[in-house]
């Protein structure tokens, strides 16, 4: 059981893992493997504490009711295992600042906590705007080889590459 | 019997959830609950998100159309658009770049303890999605279907067996995996 309790495994384990695991969420739940509906349910199962009936009226909402289902314990779960494989390895570490955005950025919480609220609201808003995240559109969309997760994915990573190498060559 | 399985509503949120625990668990495992990890793959010093994304589209790909073949599963793919997958997708990717997780490995950044995750890029991705609700019915009215082509794949698309697609895109991932290792990285 010692591979339980080691820091990292190879890429191509965990892929083929969780690879294997998109084929018993399609079994045992018809459902591929997504995260971003699970954040805007939960987003608005906190307006509606705040703002009740109006909440639910909105026609996205209407659409993904913001109710617990599959994939929200899905989320949970992922918090869960990470927590338990982080801690089986010794590698839980409380941390404000990533060290390769201190070393480029400097080790001030504050900038890092507005950059990451930030990115936070446009990659919340690009994941409904797109339908779908990394896991939804980025694995379980093009595994089935649909057209939209392709094209999707492929902006992802644009994007991406594009935004990163801006933020950390050219500032 | 699977779909008595897919109706039980209690068992699924305990299916859901244990699944989630594995999926956390592999990501963490893999580095790609780490910052450090994926910007080094948006700055293409690191290619662990690429490796561990592609075997598990491989992997899933092969058993998924093979399980399609016996009947055990449906397929859904989600529709899409010009509008929705590729403007959506480069805005995602805009977010992705400046906060350095996506939203799963976020979840499981949060479990290892980073807390510029717990307290920022969480609730930006609660406001993001909330933004987004909010501002839909103008955004389905004015962007999110133009250049709509709805659920289709690309065995469909293309109209053929679904293994003409599937071959030559496990050996294409092969071939640029294989390259990847080769080239040092």
């Amino acid at each position: 059981m010692e591979w339980l309790f080691v820091k990292q495994w190879s890429p191509y384990v965990v892929g083929i893992g969780i690879g294997v695991l998109s084929w018993f969420a399609f079994l045992l739940s018809d459902k591929p493997i997504g995260v971003s509906t699970a954040f805007s349910r939960t987003s608005g199962m906190i307006e509606k504490l705040f703002r009740g009936k109006i909440t639910t009226e909105k026609a996205y909402y209407k659409k993904f009711p913001p109710t617990i289902d599959w994939e929200w314990m899905l989320m949970v779960g992922i918090l869960a295992g990470a927590f338990l494989s982080a801690e089986f390895s010794d590698s839980f570490r409380i941390a404000w600042v990533p060290t390769k955005w201190g070393s480029t950025f400097g080790d001030s919480p504050a900038l890092r906590w507005i950059v990451s609220l930030a990115g936070g609201i446009i990659i919340g808003m690009g994941a409904r705007w797109a339908g779908g995240c990394t896991s939804g559109h980025g694995i379980s969309g093009t595994l089935q080889l649909a057209v939209s997760s392709w094209l999707a994915a492929a902006a992802f990573f644009a994007g991406g590459i594009i935004t990163a190498i801006f933020l950390f060559q050219v500032l | 019997m699977l779909k008595t399985l897919h109706q039980s509503k209690g068992i699924q949120l305990a299916i859901g959830f244990f699944l989630g625990v594995v999926f956390g668990f592999l990501l963490q495992k893999g580095g790609v609950t780490q910052y450090n990890i994926i910007i080094g793959q948006l700055l293409l010093t690191d290619f662990t998100v690429l490796k561990i994304m592609l075997s598990a589209v491989v992997t899933g790909m092969i058993g998924i159309h093979l399980l399609r073949m016996a009947g055990m599963v449906a397929l859904h793919p989600k529709s899409g658009s010009i509008g929705s997958s590729l403007v959506g997708g480069l805005i995602f990717g805009v977010g992705f770049g400046i906060l350095g997780y996506c939203p799963g490995t976020m979840v499981g950044a949060v479990g290892e303890g980073s807390l510029d995750v717990l307290f920022g890029g969480i609730p930006g991705m609660l406001i993001g999605t909330g933004l987004f609700a909010k501002f839909y019915p103008v955004l389905e009215k004015k962007i999110l279907n133009v250049g709509y082509f709805g659920e289709v794949t690309f065995p469909q698309l293309l109209k053929v067996n679904q293994w003409w697609v599937i071959v030559p895109t496990v050996i294409g991932i092969s071939v640029l995996l294989f390259a990847i290792e080769m080239s040092g990285f």
